[in-house]
């Protein structure tokens, strides 16, 4: 379970991304965070595994006080979060076996690391979530030699590499074409849900948001504005989270395909 | 016709440079000055030059044929050198990984930082003759004075652009080995050093180039290697040991030179 309370980011420069954020996920549920850019998404989810450090407030996972972890317990707190980025940040010259045994870093020393000796349940565990995603085969490859879908795979092997007990997913389909990004999302909720992970889904595409999540966020300059299934996103809630007209731009560009099927209850 | 000539044609002029125009021209009159002054300077005189041109006309002559009889000696010298600029080579690329990464603000903490770069300028701010000079003092004659200033050179080289490279790498990369909960050792590892290593090799080759010309040099005070050679050939006004020996460092330096090219162009 993951409990966020009253978390608040104020930048070095005075910008406050984070006001007073608190929600909850009970189990194994997709969350889909959407809102304009700037909105604070982004700072959102690195405050929960503290690649950025909140100003105030506290993030729970299970029993764990994640503000309040040492340099250790923090290690120990990363190992058990996933993340996903939208520039997928693989090691590009390294290959798509090296990429996706990295999620297992912070478990192996560091000469096992610089030989690359890793345990052999985790290679063998490597195996089976590179044919997961799709990529069999390709464990050789470097990996800045595959296209960004291909990519995207990897990273998401390599979060679910981590063993998490949650997924944080920043962005995940906006380096990528429509048809590749709806199945990205496809096999990130799909892998959320078979292993019972749940996941933190910051995207702009609501189009995708609303199609693929069974909870939707809704922040505005750094606050909550929206919290509820995706059936109750209405106009006046993109609205409320987009401010008005924003969203029919936002439905534009990101995902036409989808205005009918989800905009039916808007329009 | 008079609408065409009442307005004037459209003029125009590049922007100055240096906006101020009393910079500008306060700049023009110290060029002027400092040329003047070096002139005046330089007391260059005519005579002293005419006179000593049949002089080095002489000593070039005296150079031919380059003598090779004592090759025993010269390849002794050259042996040294070489061993000299490999020894300083291997043990500096060493050394330079950790001063490199103290030096990159992104990964270093502010105080090592600081400290890292003091000695990155002072190995910089010296020139090696100067290093091995001091060396040569405070550890005696021969090829371990040239090799530890072979090797401090090399560690302020390398370590200044190696340091530049790593402020330069994406950083998205780091930010996911940090996510997966990997400890600094391990993010230099995976997230840093897989990006800088074709800049690494290509320093370290550049580097051997460099140090493979400096060994030549060194013997000149004291700090090993064939220049000493060089320089008692000199002293003893054997000029056509000198010129032997300096056509073998021009090998040599042509070989690494070849050699650095043709390796570097094949790295990505």
């Amino acid at each position: 379970m993951l409990t966020i309370d009253k978390l608040t980011k104020t930048y070095a420069d005075g910008h406050q991304a984070l006001r007073d954020c608190s929600f909850t996920v009970p189990g194994a549920q997709v969350v889909a965070v959407i809102g304009p850019s700037g909105a604070g998404k982004s700072t959102l989810i690195r405050c929960i595994n503290r690649l950025v450090a909140p100003t105030r407030g506290h993030v729970h996972l299970g029993d764990t006080d994640l503000t309040a972890a040492g340099t250790a317990g923090l290690r120990d707190v990363r190992r058990r979060i996933g993340m996903i980025f939208q520039e997928f940040n693989l090691i590009e010259r390294l290959t798509v076996m090296e990429n996706v045994l990295a999620g297992r870093l912070a478990t192996v020393s560091f000469l096992q690391a610089f030989l690359r000796r890793f345990p052999a349940g985790d290679i063998d565990r490597a195996f089976e979530l590179l044919g997961r995603v799709g990529l069999d085969g390709y464990e050789n490859s470097r990996a800045d030699a595959l296209s960004g879908g291909q990519r995207q795979r990897v990273g998401i092997a390599r979060a679910l590499m981590q063993e998490p007990e949650l997924l944080l997913v920043d962005e995940p389909t906006s380096s990528l074409d429509p048809k590749v990004a709806r199945s990205i999302m496809g096999l990130i909720c799909e892998l959320a849900g078979e292993r019972r992970i749940p996941a933190l889904i910051n995207i702009h595409d609501v189009g995708l948001a609303l199609g693929f999540a069974q909870r939707v966020i809704g922040l505005n300059g750094g606050r909550v504005v929206f919290d509820g299934a995706p059936e109750a996103v209405d106009e006046a809630v993109l609205t409320r989270i987009y401010g008005a007209d924003e969203w029919r731009d936002a439905f534009r560009q990101e995902g036409g395909e989808d205005m009918l099927a989800a905009g039916g209850a808007a329009s | 016709m008079s609408g065409a000539s009442a307005q004037a044609p459209r003029r125009w002029r590049p922007a100055p440079r240096i906006a101020n125009p009393w910079l500008r021209r306060g700049l023009w009159v110290l060029a002027v000055a400092y040329v003047a002054f070096a002139v005046a300077d330089m007391e260059f005189d005519v005579e002293r030059f005419i006179s000593g041109i049949p002089r080095g006309v002489d000593m070039v002559a005296s150079m031919f044929p380059p003598d090779f009889s004592r090759w025993r000696l010269l390849v002794d010298g050259l042996v040294e050198s070489l061993q000299m600029a490999f020894f300083a080579t291997g043990i500096g690329l060493v050394l330079s990984v950790p001063v490199a990464v103290a030096a990159a603000t992104n990964v270093a903490p502010r105080w090592l930082y600081a400290l890292a770069r003091v000695y990155i300028g002072l190995s910089r701010t010296f020139p090696e003759v100067l290093i091995a000079i001091f060396f040569v003092k405070a550890f005696g004659f021969g090829a371990f004075a040239g090799v530890l200033t072979l090797v401090v050179a090399s560690t302020g080289f390398i370590g200044k652009l190696l340091a530049e490279e790593i402020e330069a790498i994406d950083p998205g990369q780091v930010e996911a080995m940090r996510a997966t909960g990997a400890g600094p050792a391990h993010v230099l590892l995976f997230g840093v050093a897989p990006q800088v290593l074709p800049r690494f090799v290509g320093l370290m080759i550049y580097r051997l180039d460099i140090n493979l010309r400096e060994s030549t040099i060194l013997g000149i005070v004291g700090a090993g290697g064939i220049g000493a050679v060089l320089y008692n050939s000199f002293a003893r006004y054997e000029y056509d040991f000198s010129m032997a020996i300096l056509l073998a460092i021009i090998a040599v330096v042509l070989v690494a030179e070849w050699f650095s090219g043709y390796t570097r162009a094949r790295i990505t």
